[in-house]
């Protein structure tokens, strides 16, 4: 065994035990799982967590021109404010640091769209999307960018898998803070 | 050199810079030894001046002691400005006032804030705060419970990422500290350790991820590494001993000391603890970075060490020549303030600067340098250095690293980019304006 791996084990151990040492004080009030379902929107990038349900570019269409185009424009153009991003298009990032980021640009998972929808959209109604809801509006700016066909069907298997161009282009700074 | 000694035995006049820097002992015998310095005689024997009378205030009785104190209203032009004051569907940010303020705690009406879905309506009774994923127990807590643990206190600075983002622009926005660096504030806060509640839980020792979420109508969550939770992460229940401000997280927020604004997730609702990173909203796209190239960054986390000038700055005019207390504020998100040098003349030389104490871990550290402005162009600037020998990167050195926008910066609201932590430099010119220049 290495002299790291010696340390690693021996930080290891001793994080259990600094952990595991701590006593019950009895503030928190027990749940269970179940208990947070409602609130346990994390979706991971893996499709952990990703819900039942599906949806299609086609659906997505259809929700979009009633939900989302008053702010974010047709067909995902944005515009309507210069605040209101746009969900279609990017410029290439060697354009400069100050190109606009998009998802067709910048996300590095197909989850993000997701849960961000589905956690923070329509802006002033959050949480009002049902679960086929999202993954239809999901699938149309997906395919709107490309990045899906159009008659792709978005699902718990099939999100997680969708190729985002700008995943591995990514740097941590400071890897030691992990 | 002793020739620019002023008088013998008057060490504290000596200048130790160009430009009028004089050395900050001349701080350590209080102010008297600058009433030589001024060189201003003529005005000291009173001659022609108005012989003193009460004034009205003192020659009746004042007014009612209210319950909770405001400032007073001749200090009715210190307040944050808008970004979005009709609270249109966008992101609102308020700015602190730091050319208007002094030492290092923030006042809590004046703390910045940034609310991407609008400040919630948050009843402290009904609030909870869930802890689940990989522990043994899931649990919740309540304010009350909450507040039940072993409470600790701190100093800490949150700085939005995004603050100073103007400064990536090519030409130097013309903008007040407040519009510039208005988006970082410092506070005591007091909470309980992240830590402390995650052993209750039971937290899974090989988890190397934690999401935490906000009560807010975007939910904002942020993955946040374990290794933070256990250094110095806080669940902050009061801001400058009352409980948090609306704006600022009321009732709880996730205090990281050093780290980005956005991942101090405010009214925070839930931590579950992961495997991996979420890669949520805002850390895939506000909070990363372009770099020049092409190449991105991400999970940024750290607000690495920075200073800036706060008086004298952008739009205050300089009367008369004499003396001035050059003064600002310096921080680092690794560590303590170890030394702030000052430059009046563009950093062709350097003095360093008295720091108040007590210096705080990751918190404001106020540094002050007397200057004798002779009435000739003058270019200031200030330089932080932290204890874990990290300097604040001169201009020339930042923007090689980190680039400059493409496009012209035609507001001080713009975010070209994130994380600047680069020098800020205030050019006065011989009628005493002063401008934002770049050296």
């Amino acid at each position: 065994m290495s002299m790291s791996r010696i340390l690693a084990a021996a930080v290891l151990v001793f994080a259990f035990a600094a952990r595991a040492a701590t006593q019950d004080l009895g503030l928190g009030k027990p749940l269970s799982e179940s208990d947070i379902k409602q609130w346990d929107i994390t979706i991971l990038p893996d499709g952990t967590n990703l819900p039942p349900g599906s949806g299609t570019a086609a659906e997505g269409a259809k929700i979009y021109s009633v939900k989302c185009s008053a702010c974010h424009g047709d067909a995902g153009k944005g515009g309507v404010a210069p605040y209101y991003p746009a969900l279609v298009g990017g410029q290439p990032l060697t354009n400069g640091i100050d190109t606009v980021k998009t998802i067709a640009n910048y996300y590095a998972y197909a989850t993000t769209i997701f849960d961000y929808t589905r956690r923070a959209m329509p802006y002033n109604m959050p949480r009002s999307l049902s679960n086929d809801e999202v993954y239809s509006l999901t699938a149309y700016i997906l395919a709107l960018n490309k990045l899906i066909g159009e008659t792709d069907v978005m699902d718990a298997k099939t999100l997680p898998q969708v190729n985002m161009p700008n995943r591995d282009n990514f740097i941590m700074p400071y890897p030691d803070h992990l | 050199m002793t020739k620019r000694r002023h008088r013998r035995g008057a060490a504290s006049l000596d200048l130790v810079a160009g430009n009028g820097l004089i050395t900050r002992r001349a701080l350590l015998g209080g102010g008297v030894t600058f009433v030589g310095a001024l060189g201003t005689a003529g005005t000291t024997t009173g001659a022609g001046a108005e012989p003193l009378a009460d004034a009205p205030w003192s020659l009746a009785v004042g007014g009612i002691t209210p319950p909770v104190q405001t400032a007073s209203p001749f200090e009715k032009d210190v307040t944050r400005t808008l970004s979005n004051p009709r609270g249109e569907f966008r992101t609102s940010h308020a700015r602190t006032p730091h050319q208007l303020l002094g030492g290092t705690v923030t006042p809590n009406g004046l703390h910045f804030s940034i609310n991407h879905g609008g400040v919630p309506d948050i009843d402290p009774a009904e609030h909870k705060l869930v802890l689940h994923g990989m522990v043994r127990r899931p649990l919740e807590f309540t304010l009350e419970s909450l507040s039940r643990h072993p409470l600790v206190t701190r100093m800490a600075f949150i700085e939005c990422a995004g603050n100073s983002a103007p400064m990536f622009a090519k030409e130097p926005v013309q903008a007040t500290v407040q519009m510039l660096h208005g988006l970082i504030s410092n506070a005591e806060w007091t909470g309980v350790p992240l830590s402390a509640l995650l052993d209750e839980a039971g937290i899974d020792p090989t988890a190397k991820w934690l999401v935490a979420e906000g009560a807010d109508a975007q939910f904002l969550d942020r993955s946040v590494p374990v290794k933070k939770a256990y250094d110095d992460a806080l669940i902050a229940v009061y801001q400058n001993g009352e409980h948090l401000m609306p704006g600022n997280g009321y009732p709880m927020r996730l205090l990281l000391p050093g780290y980005q604004g956005n991942m101090n997730v405010k009214y925070v609702r839930r931590i579950k603890v992961i495997n991996q990173p979420a890669y949520s909203y805002f850390e895939t796209k506000n909070y990363s970075q372009i770099l020049p190239g092409g190449k991105t960054w991400r999970f940024h986390f750290v607000m690495e060490v920075k200073s800036f000038i706060t008086y004298p700055s952008f739009g205050l005019n300089l009367k008369a020549p004499g003396l001035y207390a050059i003064s600002g504020v310096a921080y680092s998100g690794t560590g303590r303030i170890a030394k702030v040098m000052v430059s009046a003349d563009g950093g062709n030389s350097w003095g360093e600067a008295a720091l108040q104490g007590p210096i705080h871990d990751k918190a404001f550290t106020r540094f002050v340098m007397p200057w004798r402005w002779d009435g000739q162009p003058a270019i200031l600037q200030s330089r932080a250095y932290d204890d874990g020998g990290n300097a604040q990167p001169l201009r020339a050195e930042f923007v090689a690293m980190r680039g400059e926008a493409t496009r012209p910066v035609t507001t001080p609201l713009a975010f070209p980019n994130q994380h600047y932590n680069s020098i800020t430099s205030w050019a006065v010119d011989s009628k005493g304006d002063i401008k934002h220049v770049y050296v």
